[in-house]
């Protein structure tokens, strides 16, 4: 007899205070009160976890290897069964959950981080695309998202009011998250890149967020109310602007049938999304991709708009969707998380509190 | 739960080169993807999943270059996955995969490691200053050099050892028609003559830096009951890491490398190395590795390994065979160097390694290290099923 997929769950998230600049401090100095916190509120220290994966970026550290050091931060002794990936830490709860899955472990220690202030992100990210034909033009994130914006202007998807009134829905949500960098109304301002305004756009901050997961009685063991991973999956679209649909995301929409979002047998219906769109416009494509009505509350964290601390920015979507279960606030939410130019890669997760909790 | 038998269908490689210019970076992946699922005799609709690895993104000078690949790469559509832990990132990222099939997430998943060094420089790749932290100097050798030396105080190994696994893995890359370097004038004296670079370590006694790139098809018992060649079936796999620096660690013989090497054969039923593996692929960057590792992996007692090196026991004629293919000593596409040693553990138990074809081989150990030695992902394959 086969036996169906092992239950796994989050039990426990924790983030930064995410800030503009964090000059006095290293990426080690900036990860460890995270994963410190983590670890108590699962009730948990270093030696119980079966296998850590972490997410970050080598071109924001500025220097090869910047992952090495920070796994000394987590007290790699004796040694630990551990992975990373060159990615929002997102995909390294991914990695996490299939561990988890196969039996090998019971429990896993995920965490994420990112430094944007030494250099200018915008330039920064141009280095992602194709290095041949597209990087040496030095085509800057937000023209890319510009170009996005504009073509679902064109497609009569939005226009700029209705974008102001996501940023400043998301900057209102925030105001009651103490680790959001831009919390609270604040003016749409000029264009930064015609048809995105700097309200449009997600702030550049440091930040790390972690999670824990736990499979089945240990993580009932270890909270109260686990938002269980009923499904997760992830999907990739083709790099090139040129031969995609700006206006959709077939790959997120692709991504939530796999992860069960659009269930119909489920128990209960979707009441929370938390959505990694660094773009106003973003979450328009989203939104339709994954056909979320007015009944589903969107990115109550305040989302990326509120802080958008690069390779922890999807972690912490999956880390606010599991803490609202947590907290008793949801009861079935999914979290997204991106990746590449105009939401090239995408991964979505189905969380779920116990129905009987 | 039961795990799903993970089982390696289709192995792929590039010609490796200082220099690939007839090939973009989408090329070079492209040609190794494509000649694992030929052996495989599947066409990319029949990849579930994408799982790519690579050392650090400054090799080339491309941030996350898997979103750029994906097009190359079939994985539009799919799961793409990219793994990143230094050095064993090429191991790591096979054991990634796998575990998507182990946990039946995915049916039949490509793996992928690549690096395309010529792109740019790994010297500076390495040497990037950083505040407040130890400088890594010259690369990796400046690094390891006093490492080799402690090894050889410790053990009391003569030092002519180091020259013989040069001489013994450059020789071996003679009958792998893929690899990078096809020394035919090599002699042992020229070894020994070769340039002190970092003392004691030669010229000679260094790898290369390759262009390249290795993939393999990974999937479960349908699948492989499927393939059209013998499958290698993974009987044991294992990551291990440490931290780079600290007053309690063992740069000789690193505890991360005995606990995998442990945790490996204790999932493959495996007591007694020496005798029970017969093939064994290890990451010798640099040639005194070798006996370094056959004590780390628990082939030969402490300060016991270079002896085995010595009497001949790791030539492709001694009785383990280590790196009959040429090792990373003779192709070392740095992100690829671990997934290399993986398949070619694979090709061993198929039957497939060709010219360098241990006689007999039905159990191998690919073996991968990274970073400051912290970092270690091993696999072992054999040529029947586990439990069986």
């Amino acid at each position: 007899m086969s036996e169906g997929p092992r239950d796994v769950a989050i039990v426990a998230f924790a983030q930064s205070d995410h800030r503009r600049r964090t000059d006095e401090l290293s990426e080690v100095e900036m990860v460890m009160p995270v994963l410190h916190e983590v670890l108590d509120a699962a009730g948990l220290t270093t030696a119980d976890i079966g296998f850590t994966c972490s997410g970050s970026s080598d071109y924001l550290a500025g220097r090869a290897f910047s992952f090495t050091m920070t796994l000394d931060g987590v007290g790699a002794w004796p040694p630990i069964s551990e992975s990373h990936v060159e990615t929002d830490g997102a995909w390294a709860l991914y990695e996490a959950w299939v561990k988890l899955l196969t039996g090998e472990v019971d429990t896993a220690l995920v965490y994420a981080y990112g430094k944007s202030s030494p250099g200018s992100v915008r330039d920064v990210l141009t280095r992602q695309l194709d290095p041949y034909y597209t990087a040496p033009l030095w085509p800057d994130s937000v023209a890319l998202a510009a170009l996005q914006a504009q073509a679902l202007i064109d497609a009569g998807d939005t226009d700029e009011t209705a974008l102001a009134a996501i940023a400043g829905r998301s900057r209102k949500d925030a105001a009651a998250n103490p680790h959001a960098q831009l919390p609270g109304a604040r003016p749409q301002g000029d264009h930064v890149v015609a048809p995105l305004r700097t309200g449009d756009c997600p702030p550049i901050g440091d930040g790390a967020a972690a999670v824990v997961l736990a499979a089945g009685d240990r993580a009932r063991e270890l909270c109260a109310r686990p938002a269980w991973i009923t499904g997760m999956d992830h999907r990739v679209e083709a790099h090139a602007l040129g031969v995609r649909d700006l206006t959709d995301s077939p790959s997120t929409r692709l991504a939530a049938e796999r992860a069960g979002a659009f269930d119909p047998t489920a128990a209960r219906p979707l009441d929370t999304a938390e959505l990694h769109a660094p773009f106003t416009s973003q979450e328009v494509v989203l939104r339709k991709a994954l056909g979320l009505g007015d009944d589903v509350r969107i990115n109550p964290s305040g989302g990326a708009l509120a802080a958008n601390p690069l390779m922890a920015a999807g972690l912490i979507r999956l880390g606010e969707a599991a803490a609202r279960i947590h907290r008793g606030e949801s009861h079935r939410a999914l979290a997204h998380a991106t990746s590449g130019p105009c939401l090239q890669q995408n991964l979505v997760a189905v969380l779920e509190a116990d129905p009987r909790a | 739960m039961s795990k799903e038998p993970v089982a390696v269908v289709g192995i792929g490689q590039t010609r490796h080169a200082a220099a690939r210019r007839d090939v973009s970076i989408a090329g070079l992946v492209r040609e190794a993807a494509r000649r694992a699922l030929d052996d495989a005799e599947l066409t990319w609709a029949d990849i579930d999943a994408v799982v790519i690895g690579k050392a650090p993104d400054f090799f080339e000078g491309v941030m996350m270059p898997e979103l750029y690949l994906a097009d190359a790469l079939g994985a539009v559509g799919k799961p793409m996955l990219r793994v990143h832990t230094a050095g064993s990132v090429g191991g790591s990222t096979a054991l990634v995969a796998a575990q998507l099939v182990a946990a039946r997430v995915h049916g039949t998943v490509l793996t992928v490691a690549f690096e395309k060094q010529s792109e740019s420089n790994a010297m500076w790749g390495l040497s990037l200053p950083v505040p407040f932290q130890q400088p890594l100097l010259a690369g990796a050798g400046g690094f390891f050099a006093p490492h080799v030396r402690a090894y050889m105080r410790r053990t009391g190994a003569p030092d002519t050892i180091g020259s013989l696994v040069a001489y013994k893995d450059r020789r071996n890359a003679l009958r792998n028609p893929f690899a990078h370097l096809h020394e035919h004038d090599l002699t042992l004296e020229k070894v020994r003559s070769s340039p002190m670079l970092w003392d004691p370590i030669r010229y000679s006694e260094t790898c290369p830096s390759s262009d390249g790139a290795c993939a393999m098809v990974l999937t479960g018992r349908t699948g492989a009951s499927r393939a059209p060649r013998p499958p290698a079936w993974m009987l044991g796999g294992a990551m291990r890491s440490e931290p780079t620096l600290f007053a309690g660690k063992d740069f000789v013989s690193p505890r991360a490398g005995r606990d995998c090497a442990a945790d490996v054969y204790r999932q493959a039923g495996i007591t007694d190395p020496r005798r029970q593996i017969d093939a064994v692929e290890m990451y010798v960057p640099f040639s005194w590795y070798e006996p370094m590792w056959l004590e780390n992996l628990g082939f030969a007692e402490e300060g016991e390994g270079w002896k085995l090196t010595e009497a001949g026991v790791t030539e492709i004629g001694g009785d383990l065979p280590v790196n009959p293919s040429g090792g990373v000593l003779s192709s070392n596409p740095i992100g690829a160097s671990g997934m290399l040693r993986f398949a070619e553990a694979a090709l061993q138990v198929r039957g497939q390694a060709g010219e360098h074809q241990i006689e007999g081989a039905r159990t191998a150990l690919g073996h991968a290290y990274g970073g400051g030695a912290q970092f270690f992902s091993m696999w072992l394959v054999g040529d029947r099923p586990p439990g069986t």
